[in-house]
């Protein structure tokens, strides 16, 4: 399992690529040249487009989405941002700010509980290691969701039912078992003779833990972030299970069911609610895009 | 013992935090749920701490799973719907795959605007799932989605995508593939970037053309990686539940294993935790069958999972 790994590594190495590859840019024909950008400019407006026509959408009134002629701009106005933060259609901004704080929680929590986990597995031949990494990829073959049941049972006798809480520990669990493997594989392109100096200095396991190894995995813990924010972000089945059913406590996943209800979907106000949920994520997204290729690009990791 | 103790002990306490919660969270759910598919559990007999009903539902030994297996279409016709996901899953991971590593191999070159194209590429896997659903549901959309206004104006078909026909597992295809991408080509850029120069090198002095140093360099040397994708790839498609049902519904053209233990489990009157929990130990098991096989298969190419 050394994918993720490697993953980090590549933004950090393309500094050195690009120097290397310099004289091979001059090599390439004119032609090759058009293919290649040719190729990557379709896939990326294959990619940027659906997020462009939801953008687009937004603009327009509900009655407007739904010609038969495509168009950029019909009678677009902001109205149906307007509409969306008034919370004419519920309380859009309690919503928001449920799931800032669920996604900020699950975020916090999954990425100490992976790194720790992701460090003991990396450094320590402890017996059960291979028993535990072999059980979170056995954790992700059982579609948890129709256990919400004995879930929500459990939460009840642990009192944390209906909570936030409760529901970022249960995001936690969805989240961690694939961000332990992408932080092991990253501690173990950490070497070894880091946390041995660090011992012989007189910190304890714990010290080159906190203090050594991880600040010299951000870019991976950066990833992991984005991975735990996204797990906890974007989630309908148990935020809509596990959350009390009050308007003011659900999250914006939830809470945007409002406008596709009885088959009549009104496309113009859900396309608007859908950037304003897009946005924090691409936010995140972003600064981790950044925070990878510079932290990288530094070279402290690749020892 | 104390030596034990005395070498382990700090491992121990920082993963405790962990095997704790998955311990309460998934471990009993898990035993419960596993339980439960011995029994006719459902919404009108289970214990309800709100209404002080105490639980009414009796074991049945193995009846769900010889329903299920049974293949009947009032249980959601087993064998037709694992079919149809297995052709989901090799169609959405073969498709993932191969996109990616193109992709990555383009990435992979010098040039300008580089830094560029990796942001927008990767900008699908920043998009949530449901948000991405709304998007290709609207642009599928027969009358006025974007995609038949283009067929229109060349002149071509205009077919209903989302509608009762294998049409409809196609247009959810391409919306996985979409949202699938980013990740793999991500992952196998990382894996060509940890390959060696000098291989390339000496494959050039050698005399290799281009597809030859592809064959004999590029993928024996992401062989590790695209194990590791592969798999979790296999294992996140089969269980991928969120484009399917946000897309599509409950339309039986695009039913899979977990949509179906969805259906039982969320909707009718009765919702049937029995047979939604019966076909997610079935789903276990397949996938536990599969990953079991695929050790198999690359321990005799020489790989190591």
């Amino acid at each position: 399992m050394t994918v993720d790994a490697a993953a980090l590594r590549a933004a950090g190495q393309e500094a050195a690529a690009g120097n290397r590859g310099r004289a091979s840019r001059a090599k390439r024909s004119r032609l090759a040249s058009v293919g290649l950008h040719g190729a990557l400019i379709t896939a990326s407006l294959v990619a940027v487009f659906p997020v462009f026509w939801v953008l687009v959408t937004s603009f327009k009134p509900d009655a407007r989405a739904v010609e038969a002629t495509p168009s950029l701009f019909n009678e677009s106005s902001l109205d149906n941002y307007v509409d969306v933060l008034s919370g004419q259609r519920g309380n859009f901004l309690a919503w928001f700010g449920n799931s800032v704080l669920i996604a900020l929680l699950t975020t916090v929590l999954g990425v100490f509980l992976s790194a720790t986990t992701g460090y003991a597995v990396s450094r320590f031949r402890f017996p059960g290691h291979r028993s535990l990494l072999l059980g979170f990829l056995v954790m992700q073959m059982f579609p948890f969701a129709v256990l919400i049941v004995p879930l929500y049972n459990i939460l009840i006798a642990l009192g944390l039912q209906g909570t936030t809480f409760g529901l970022v520990l249960v995001y936690c669990t969805t989240a961690v078992p694939f961000c332990t493997y992408m932080l092991k594989g990253y501690f173990d392109t950490i070497p070894v003779d880091i946390d041995e100096a660090g011992r012989v200095d007189g910190l304890s396991p714990f010290g080159v833990f906190w203090r050594l190894v991880l600040p010299l995995a951000r870019p991976g813990l950066a990833v992991t972030a984005f991975y735990s924010f996204l797990t906890a972000w974007g989630e309908v089945a148990f935020a809509s299970a596990l959350l009390s059913a009050a308007d003011e406590s659900k999250t914006l996943a939830v809470g945007l069911q409002v406008f596709s209800q009885q088959n009549r979907t009104e496309w113009g106000h859900l396309a608007a609610a859908s950037i304003l949920v897009a946005i924090p994520a691409v936010l995140v997204f972003y600064l981790v895009q950044r925070f990878l290729v510079s932290g990288l690009a530094s070279g402290g990791v690749k020892g | 013992m104390r030596r034990f103790l005395d070498r382990y002990w700090y491992a121990y306490a920082m993963v405790l935090p962990v095997v704790v919660v998955t311990a309460v969270l998934v471990l009993i759910p898990l035993v419960q749920g596993i339980y439960f598919t011995f029994t006719d559990i459902n919404e009108a007999n289970i214990a309800n701490p709100l209404l002080d009903r105490v639980a009414g539902y009796v074991s049945v030994g193995f009846r769900n799973y010889a329903n299920v297996l049974s293949g009947d279409s009032s249980y959601g016709s087993f064998w037709a719907t694992l079919l149809r996901t297995v052709i989901w899953t090799f169609c959405c991971v073969f498709l993932h795959v191969t996109i990616g590593l193109g992709l990555a191999l383009l990435l992979n070159r010098p040039m300008r605007a580089r830094a560029l194209y990796r942001v927008l590429l990767i900008l699908p896997w920043a998009v949530p799932a449901f948000i991405s659903s709304f998007a290709w549901k609207y642009m599928f959309n027969s009358q006025f989605g974007i995609i038949n206004q283009t067929l229109r104006a060349l002149g071509l078909p205009e077919p209903v995508w989302l509608g009762q026909s294998n049409l409809a597992l196609v247009a959810v295809i391409i919306v996985n593939v979409w949202v699938g991408v980013p990740f793999n080509m991500i992952a196998l850029l990382g894996g060509l970037q940890s390959i060696p120069g000098d291989l390339y090198e000496a494959a050039e002095i050698d005399g290799a053309t281009p597809w030859q140093r592809f064959r004999h360099v590029t993928l024996p040397g992401l062989r590790s990686v695209t194990s590791t994708v592969v798999l979790l790839g296999v294992i996140w498609t089969f269980n991928m539940f969120a484009v399917i049902y946000l897309v599509t519904g409950m339309n039986p053209y695009t039913r899979t294993l977990i949509t179906y233990a969805f259906e039982r489990f969320f909707a009718g009157a009765s919702r049937d935790y029995a047979v939604a929990s019966t076909y997610g130990a079935l789903i276990l098991s397949v996938l536990l069958v599969f990953a079991l096989f695929y050790r198999g298969v690359l321990r005799r190419q020489g790989e190591t999972l």
